[in-house]
């Protein structure tokens, strides 16, 4: 079961703080849906950041980030 | 800009010495060959939660542009929106903190106007005077010139990481009194000698500013990122991505137009890309200038930081 962090709607910087907060819960993985590509790029550095694998899928209008730990 | 271009011709207006054809900080229009006023206006939604220090930040931003000018501050107005039902006393300490700032410029503020709006809004239309041959537009920097800038960087993202409840409060207090702070003393340390453009760093963020500079002048403007002075924090929350929108807007509109060292990592970029409030000015004067310029500002109290030069060419650098 994948932690789910909706940030539709949000704009920068509430995605990264969202995502920030579910990091640190260590619950994985994590799927961070956003709208613009500047909250997927900033929700991908931070993830990375933390040492996660990040993969992302276009759905319409959307990006699904899909957050892993090894 | 376009409309008035095509209602206003700059050839009719042979006194419009800045406007129309080359946009810059403010209009400059003279009235004779001693004086010159310079015309201005900015207004924005509160920023901090203190109303006073709101009122202060809103009127040295809209002043600031008669700085960026290297004029002195004369006579302002009010522009201001609030709800009907806002607070009386709210109301009382903006127009305070904005009263307050404009005698400290050494003006006046003699009226305004106010609209019922259910956002609140707070500004002023400002005029200043600067004689003629003492106008510094954006256009003049020449290759050889060196920069320099009068207030750190960073306040747009310690307020935004404010907003978020991710801030230290030293943080925010630090920013909040730099935007606070008038480009007055700047502007008069910058008046004491030879200088060739200035601009003030505001919404369009140290690069966007620096690449209409270098755009105007004809010229590249090379920063050196170890030479550049950020309020305490602002690493910090750019490490954490707690980037304002504003930032991706501004790199997708002037990044083409910059070069970064490949070393600089993507968070320190950005942070340059960052919308600052009531910034300092950023001058570029003959490098035999910074000494003088650096003693007149020490005199006033007013710090600056040699952060770059120009050299031949286009566009931005940052080594």
């Amino acid at each position: 079961m994948s932690v789910q962090v909706d940030a539709r709607g949000f704009s920068c910087p509430q995605p990264v703080i969202l995502t920030r907060k579910a990091l640190e819960k260590g619950q994985f993985p994590i799927e961070v849906l956003v709208e613009t590509v500047t909250s997927r790029e900033n929700v991908r550095r931070v993830a990375e950041k933390a040492g996660c694998r990040v993969s992302v899928e276009e759905v319409g209008n959307e990006f699904k980030l899909i957050i892993t730990k090894e | 800009m376009r409309p008035l271009k095509e209602i206003f011709h700059e050839a009719d207006y042979p006194d419009l010495l800045v406007g129309l054809e080359v946009a810059d900080d403010a209009a400059v229009y003279r009235i004779n060959d001693d004086v010159a006023v310079i015309q201005t206006t900015d207004f924005f939604t509160p920023i901090v939660d203190d109303p006073y220090a709101y009122g202060a930040i809103a009127a040295a931003n809209a002043m600031s542009d008669v700085y960026a000018m290297g004029g002195q501050v004369v006579l302002a107005l009010n522009i201001a929106a609030f709800p009907a039902d806002m607070d009386e006393a709210i109301i009382r300490a903006i127009l305070r903190g904005g009263a307050e700032k404009v005698k400290e410029a050494g003006g006046v503020i003699a009226g305004g106007h106010t609209i019922d709006d259910e956002e609140p809004k707070y500004g002023l239309a400002v005029m200043g005077i600067v004689h003629p041959d003492r106008i510094a537009t954006k256009g003049g920097a020449r290759p050889g010139d060196v920069l320099l800038l009068t207030k750190p960087l960073g306040v747009g993202i310690i307020t935004t990481a404010f907003k978020a409840d991710a801030a230290d409060p030293a943080h925010v207090e630090v920013a909040t009194q730099s935007m606070m702070q008038l480009n007055k003393r700047a502007a008069e340390a910058m008046q004491g000698g030879e200088f060739h453009a200035a601009t003030d760093i505001t919404g369009f963020s140290l690069l966007g500013h620096a690449y209409e500079m270098a755009e105007k002048s004809g010229a590249r403007l090379r920063f050196r990122f170890d030479d550049l002075p950020f309020h305490p924090g602002a690493k910090e929350y750019a490490e954490l991505l707690l980037f304002p929108g504003g930032a991706n807007r501004n790199k997708a509109a002037y990044e083409q137009h910059v070069h970064f060292a490949p070393y600089l990592e993507y968070e320190m970029q950005l942070l340059l890309f960052t919308p600052e409030t009531s910034g300092g000015l950023l001058i570029a004067m003959p490098p035999g200038e910074v000494e003088g310029f650096l003693a007149r500002c020490a005199e006033r109290g007013q710090k600056a930081w040699l952060v770059g030069d120009v050299v031949e060419g286009a566009g931005i650098e940052v080594l």
